[in-house]
């Protein structure tokens, strides 16, 4: 058995008595029940390696065969499949708190299913689990192809797939039973957070091993994008993750920092987790996806060079937009405001070199929809990161925050690039790690591509109108000089967009599952290889 | 890449040749931006007004405030009133930042699905927020908030409340030992009027306000604690004495 079976056997078999002794003296069912899924994953852990062991062969798998690197594509091929799973989840419970939203009786008086319970977990489940395992599979892929060297370790990309997934269980559980800390995207607990740094760190490691032995003597502008979302994920988790549990038989715990601090570092994070994780991560994506599917070289490699170091320089001094005429400082507010529209340039130098890498293949627009759902993903960047530093420029902000016209922003982020640039790249991996010949069916791309867009359409339009009408009417004032409408009146004006938004999210809700269905029936078809070439078979003579 | 040997673009090569350089890189950039804008709020005197009024959470209050956060209320309700005219003639005076000083963590909220609750103590009887959380409809008939009828079937856990206090504590909150040691007595008294322990808790908790719910006979709900936490909610400073020149920044 080798030194990383036997240290993960032991450390496991560790976990699992300690989880047991948590899960008997636990304060509340809630975290018992946590403590015992710590325990039963780690068991499974231990009896998943002896398997392994069991059914492997004795040496190392090869570095090469025949010349070419022997790529791991195993863990790649279980986070681009996961990935779908909770992408449609995530949607799913989206448009259930959307549609509570426009019909409160869907809350049915349950406290797990209450949208303030709902909420995190939709948003958890889109961002992290749907966003976080297409990472994954995205970056184990490009690092493999651009470093053209296998994948560094042998059981530490299956304890980051399986334990980053792990960890996106006891979140999501933790949130229906009401185990939160209370910060918007950074809901998870004190121990899920400890494990969550564990397997980052490993990922961390990985990453940067399989680039120590690249064959490649640069490293790709995809892959440096990859390392600012790791390494700066792990600053921002550490920073606004400095709490103290009350016990280890708790699932509660005390952040160090309390009102106007934890505020400003809450969004420190909260922004920084849209720029590093949303975008940095994903503009790594779009920096190997487009070319490779475009057949084309990125536009400027100069261009790259100067956004990459714009973009991560300037996006995490923006977070004090979110707190604008708070009680946070005005000397906060003013620079994030300013690093805010400054951003603009370098979030579209982006954009033009995703844009301007289709040069001379902009016809293959009509013929590929898996490309053309890249490239309007890249034009949703774009718009977003207009629309961003527009909405914190003070005077603007004052009308739209704490309105819908947020959630519309968020959305066409989110929807746009985030969502569809993900579907691109699941649609050009599978077949490429699965030993596909091509998709099922590009007609159900296109299908995919026209309902999400026009899905896309129908949210971010309803919600701009939803968000400055609610804004508007919030500060009317009658000829008298009083306030014009109750607050209530204000609500009571969102429920036809409220409607046309859950319309909306359906729609971008079926479109993935036709893309379930199609990467379904690719993967259900027969390897490239065993594909007829094409000639006809010789009947042999009777 | 065609250019002179002396330009600049080439030296950017040591990035791309050495990923540690590169994540030393990385973490540089990246460093300056958090530095700047968080390090002096811990600095900077003017950061957090100088008030009058403002205590720690009553144990009771405590556990309302838990049960706020477990529930997700700050995913529709934000507890920051903004400096705008509208604003405060909706809601009253604007937050300060001294008012949120020792909530761990903060819940000025991000969203306004529901109105601002940073003023809401005080506006409405117990009664009329037992009917709203009981089924908001009630009151409000185009309500779209969730209804909340298990608060008051739960019965309130404070067995703990002293170990959050304590924890609290180490990171600030001026809790002192007396507080901790009678936190399971002062969240009963301050649900039971007629209790001999009122005395005690009013000695510890300036400008409480108690109620008579028969905790003292175990009947203290969930729902008790999020209306003893609402009810307080932006009233400890008295903005008659508050001296708005004192704090200007």
């Amino acid at each position: 058995m080798r030194v990383g079976e036997l240290g993960l056997i032991v450390a496991f078999a560790a976990l699992a008595a300690f989880s047991l002794l948590v899960t008997a003296k636990a304060w509340t069912p809630e975290y018992a029940f946590h403590a015992a899924l710590f325990a039963l994953g780690s068991v499974a852990a231990v009896i998943g390696i002896f398997k392994r062991y069991g059914a492997r062969s004795a040496e190392w798998p090869a570095q090469e065969i025949d010349g070419k690197p022997n790529y791991n594509y195993g863990p790649i091929k279980f986070t681009s499949t996961i990935a779908l799973f909770w992408g449609i989840a995530g949607f799913l419970v989206g448009l259930i708190a959307a549609l509570q939203l426009a019909f409160p009786a869907l809350n049915f008086d349950l406290p797990w299913i209450s949208f303030g319970r709902l909420r995190p977990l939709h948003t958890s489940a889109v961002i992290f689990a749907f966003g976080g395992n297409v990472l994954l599979a995205t970056s184990f892929y490009v690092m493999q192809r651009t470093s053209r060297a296998r994948m560094a370790g042998d059981l530490a990309p299956w304890f980051v797939v399986l334990g980053y997934n792990f960890f996106i269980l006891i979140a999501g559980t933790g949130y229906l039973l009401g185990i939160t800390r209370g910060h918007e995207y950074a809901e998870p607990e004190w121990y899920a957070i400890l494990w969550l740094v564990v397997v980052w760190v490993v990922y961390l490691l990985i990453y940067l091993f399989t680039l120590a032995k690249r064959t490649e003597p640069h490293i790709y502008v995809a892959n440096w994008f990859y390392l600012a979302f790791i390494v700066t994920i792990a600053v921002l988790v550490l920073g606004n993750n400095t709490e103290i549990p009350v016990s280890i038989y708790s699932s509660k715990s005390v952040i160090v920092w309390s009102g106007v601090q934890d505020a400003m570092i809450q969004w420190w994070y909260g922004h920084n987790a849209v720029g590093f994780f949303l975008t940095a991560g994903f503009l790594g994506i779009m920096y190997y996806f487009v070319p490779k599917r475009a057949e084309r070289p990125v536009y400027s490699y100069r261009l790259s060079i100067i956004h990459f170091w714009a973009l991560i320089f300037l996006y995490i001094w923006a977070g004090p937009h979110h707190l604008h005429y708070t009680a946070l400082p005005d000397w906060a507010q003013t620079l994030g405001m300013t690093f805010s529209i400054m951003l603009w340039m370098p979030s579209w130098g982006g954009m033009i070199n995703g844009l301007m890498t289709l040069s001379g293949a902009w016809d293959k627009l009509r013929t590929d929809p898996v490309l053309r759902m890249m490239v309007v993903s890249v034009a949703f960047y774009g718009m977003s990161t207009f629309e961003g530093p527009l909405m914190s420029v003070k005077a603007v902000n004052g009308l739209s925050h704490y309105t819908d016209w947020t959630i519309g922003h968020v959305h066409s982020g989110a929807l746009g690039w985030v969502g569809f640039v993900s579907f691109g790249a699941v649609y050009c991996l599978v077949p490429w790690v699965f030993n596909r010949k091509g998709l099922y069916s590009l007609k159900l791309v296109d299908w995919h591509f026209w309902l999400g867009t026009i899905g896309i359409v129908f949210y971010i339009s309803s919600m701009w109108v939803a968000g400055i009408m609610q804004g508007l009417m919030w500060r009317a004032y009658t000829p008298q000089g009083f306030l014009e409408y109750s607050f209530v009146e204000t609500v009571d004006a969102m429920h036809p967009m409220y409607v046309i938004r859950a319309l909306g999210g359906g729609l971008f809700l079926v479109g993935a599952l036709i893309m379930a269905f199609n990467i379904y029936k690719t993967i259900a078809s027969p390897e490239a290889s065993e594909v007829p070439s094409g000639r006809p078979e010789l009947a042999p003579a009777e | 890449m065609a250019t002179q040997s002396s330009s600049l673009w080439q030296k950017h090569a040591i990035f791309e040749k050495n990923s540690i350089i590169l994540v030393i890189g990385i973490i540089v950039a990246i460093a300056w931006g958090g530095l700047v804008e968080i390090v002096p709020l811990f600095y900077l005197k003017s950061t957090i007004e100088k008030v009058d009024g403002v205590r720690p959470y009553s144990p009771l209050e405590l556990a309302g405030y838990n049960i706020y956060v477990r529930e997700g209320c700050y995913n529709c309700h934000s507890q920051m009133v903004r400096p705008l005219r509208d604003e405060v003639e909706r809601y009253g005076h604007y937050s300060l930042a001294a008012e949120s000083m020792y909530d761990h963590p903060f819940q000025w909220g991000s969203k306004r699905t529901g109105p601002d609750l940073a003023r809401i103590g005080g506006k409405y009887s117990d009664d009329w927020h037992r009917d709203h959380l009981r089924n908001p409809r009630a009151v409000v008939p185009t309500s779209i908030m969730p209804s909340y009828p298990w608060l008051e079937k739960t019965p309130l856990d404070i067995k703990h409340l002293g170990d959050q206090m304590k924890t609290l504590s180490i990171v600030g909150v001026p809790y002192t030992k007396d507080m901790i040691d009678n936190a399971e007595k002062d969240a009963i008294a301050q649900g039971a009027a007629d209790s001999k322990d009122v005395k005690g808790l009013q000695d510890r908790y300036k400008k409480i306000i108690v109620r008579d719910l028969g905790a003292d006979k175990g009947k203290l709900t969930e729902m008790d604690a999020v209306i003893a936490y609402l009810q307080r909610m932006g009233t400890l400073v008295d903005f008659k004495l508050y001296d708005s020149k004192a704090n200007i920044r």
